[in-house]
């Protein structure tokens, strides 16, 4: 199903969550909606869901609006970050749930159900774990459940709300896995919401990125990481050394560093440029990094320092190009590839 | 610093003689405040032996202020739990305007003295009260009658399941209610079959403390009741005129009955809050 977002305003009393936003997300896509906390982000996606009800703008599925529409009717799944599971039905009857309250004339026979119910637990990979109960399960298996319970109604969308975000570190990274795996199996819309770049960019067709209710840029996760629309999203996508300084006829000057700025205005500007575009330079070119330690994890070398007017400045490398170096020496270095932003 | 230090087994434990001497104080302020009114209302209710208590308990006027007070209970309580339902309900999953204002008029009859209770409802309701020669007109009795009783009894009982249920339902939050209803789940359904079993325990609690005040009111219902005999004596009444005739053994028979159903509400509270279902999902 296809969803359309049309110039959708809404205020919690004066604090404005969302400003003016406009989505389109095609059918089967998987969609990140990504920012930083108080962007507007969960908003947005519990608009969708008719969670929350818009005090201006449209929300059209396949075309038809469904702005003001009940969330009941709207045929979606929706996946909690706290799970939300009913904690005194077994996960059977959790998974169960949406085509048991359907009504009578809609409801698929018992063991037609049953046989759903089956079929979702082993798309999650909990097959045999029905007759337990919530409080019975790792928060990983939690979600799990909530995933199954979410995907039984059939569900024209899917909505996952921070849906890792409680879970630690390991199993966040198999069920993210996991989540694309689902999604590909099941080809159903699916939009989540995350404030992990790294999972929105590793999970994600496209990626929506918003900053104080606003849509900063939409885009595969290459175009956002590579080719970012503003300083913000350059700053929020990826790693990134920030300088702020000044651009005269194409040219961005901060301290010792001076970087081509073709296009950019003239006046204060911020550059980006992320560790691993920075390389080795020869003498009389680029700038000099003082080193101050060399942390290597596996085939890479991050080395930290500061450059001449004492700014921090983190640079990674492939661990033999950096061999000789010590901390406390120093490094000649220029950006490969900078980023850079007039100030607005 | 030859002498041992004290062994604390945690840090916010205190020396043993603070411990002893306030567990002691405890204990002592128990033993006299309840367990010895407690234990003289027993005595002195067999004092003549169990015959006379007995007697005193099948007595006619004895036997109506029993009934009069199981059925003032038994209206009063389904009544204040409907209400403390949908007030828990709308103060803890909605936001509306007034919200707090709604929150502290739930408190009110807290605050208020039962006596002074009961008197808004002669004011209200009685002979030259408000709706007083309305009432006369229609040959509608409320003071002195059944419908005053339950009235100032609900008043007085008002909080007790309310009270209990908000903090409850507010600490559960909305996730789940989203959820059913992101599936599908209609109002109706959503609360029959996520939010109810989510509060039932809470439910029963305050449903036992309400049952347990609706019993025991005196003030608010000794205002309206107008105390006649074998009519409008609730129990805790029925105890006052017994002991105002100098019929000891009497009130304190229907006293230590009283005490009884007092005591058997408490022991379920008790033995539900031991129950591990009330504070954990079924195995």
């Amino acid at each position: 199903m296809t969803i359309s977002i049309r110039q959708i305003e809404k205020r919690f009393g004066r604090y404005p969550a969302l400003n003016g936003v406009s989505l389109e997300i095609e059918d089967g896509e998987l969609l990140a909606l990504l920012g930083p906390s108080g962007s507007g982000k969960t908003t947005l996606l519990r608009t969708i869901a008719g969670l929350e009800f818009p005090d201006d703008g449209q929300v059209l599925f396949d075309g038809a609006d469904v702005t003001f529409a009940h969330a009941a009717a709207r045929q979606i799944g929706f996946v909690f970050q706290q799970y939300a599971l009913f904690k005194h039905m077994s996960v059977a009857r959790n998974v169960a749930f949406g085509l048991d309250v359907r009504k009578r004339a809609d409801k698929p026979p018992r063991a037609e159900i049953n046989r759903r119910v089956d079929e979702l637990l082993k798309l999650v990979e909990l097959d045999g774990l029905g007759k337990r109960f919530p409080n019975q399960l790792s928060g990983g298996q939690r979600q799990r459940v909530a995933l199954a319970r979410a995907l039984a109604v059939s569900p024209k969308v899917l909505l996952l709300d921070e849906p890792f975000g409680a879970l630690d570190a390991t199993v966040r990274k198999s069920l993210r896995r996991e989540l694309r795996r689902i999604h590909d199996a099941t080809g159903v819309t699916t939009i989540f919401v995350t404030h992990d770049q790294e999972e929105a960019l590793e999970l994600a067709d496209r990626v929506a990125i918003l900053n104080l209710g606003q849509i900063q840029q939409v885009g595969t996760p290459d175009q956002v990481h590579d080719h970012p629309a503003n300083a913000f999203v350059c700053g929020f996508v990826g790693e990134a050394n920030r300088f702020e300084g000044k651009v005269e006829s194409g040219v961005f000057t901060s301290g010792p560093i001076r970087l081509a700025a073709p296009g950019v205005a003239d006046g204060d500007a911020t550059a980006f440029i992320r560790p691993y575009d920075l390389a080795k330079a020869p003498a009389g070119e680029g700038f000099e990094l003082r080193v101050s330690r060399i942390v290597t994890q596996g085939p890479i070398s991050r080395v930290e320092g500061a450059d001449a007017t004492g700014r921090r400045i983190e640079a990674d490398f492939a661990r033999e190009e950096v061999a000789g170096v010590q901390a406390g020496g120093t490094l000649r270095l220029a950006a490969k590839i900078a980023h850079v932003f007039a100030a607005t | 610093m030859s002498a041992a230090p004290t062994r604390f087994q945690s840090a916010t434990q205190d020396p043993a003689w603070v411990r002893w001497s306030i567990l002691g104080l405890v204990l002592t302020f128990l033993a006299l405040v309840l367990i010895l009114p407690l234990v003289s209302v027993f005595a002195e209710a067999l004092s003549k032996g169990l015959g006379v208590a007995l007697d005193a308990i099948r007595d006619p006027d004895a036997i109506a202020a029993i009934e009069l007070t199981l059925l003032v209970a038994a209206i009063a309580v389904p009544f204040n739990a409907a209400f403390g339902l949908c007030a828990a309900w709308a103060i803890s999953k909605h936001d509306f305007p007034g919200k707090s204002f709604l929150i502290t008029l739930i408190d009110l009859p807290f605050s208020v003295s039962p006596v002074v209770a009961g008197l808004i409802f002669i004011l209200v309701f009685g002979a030259q009260g408000w709706f007083g020669d309305w009432l006369i007109d229609h040959n509608i009795k409320i003071v002195f009658a059944l419908p005053g009783i339950v009235l100032a009894t609900v008043f007085v009982t008002f909080p007790f399941i309310a009270r209990e249920l908000i903090p409850l339902m507010q600490e559960q939050g909305v996730a789940e209610e989203e959820a059913a209803v992101s599936m599908g789940a209609s109002g109706l359904v959503t609360f029959m079959l996520v939010t109810a079993p989510n509060i039932r325990w809470g439910l029963l609690y305050g449903v036992l403390l309400c049952n347990a005040r609706a019993m025991g009111e005196f003030g608010a219902v000794s205002v309206v009741s107008g105390h006649i005999r074998g009519l409008t004596d609730t129990m805790p009444l029925h105890i006052e005129i017994l002991y105002n005739d100098y019929n000891f053994v009497g009130a304190f028979a229907v006293a230590a009955l009283l005490c009884l159903l007092a005591i058997v509400t408490l022991v379920l509270k008790t033995l539900l809050e031991l129950s591990p279902s009330v504070h954990s999902a079924p195995k």
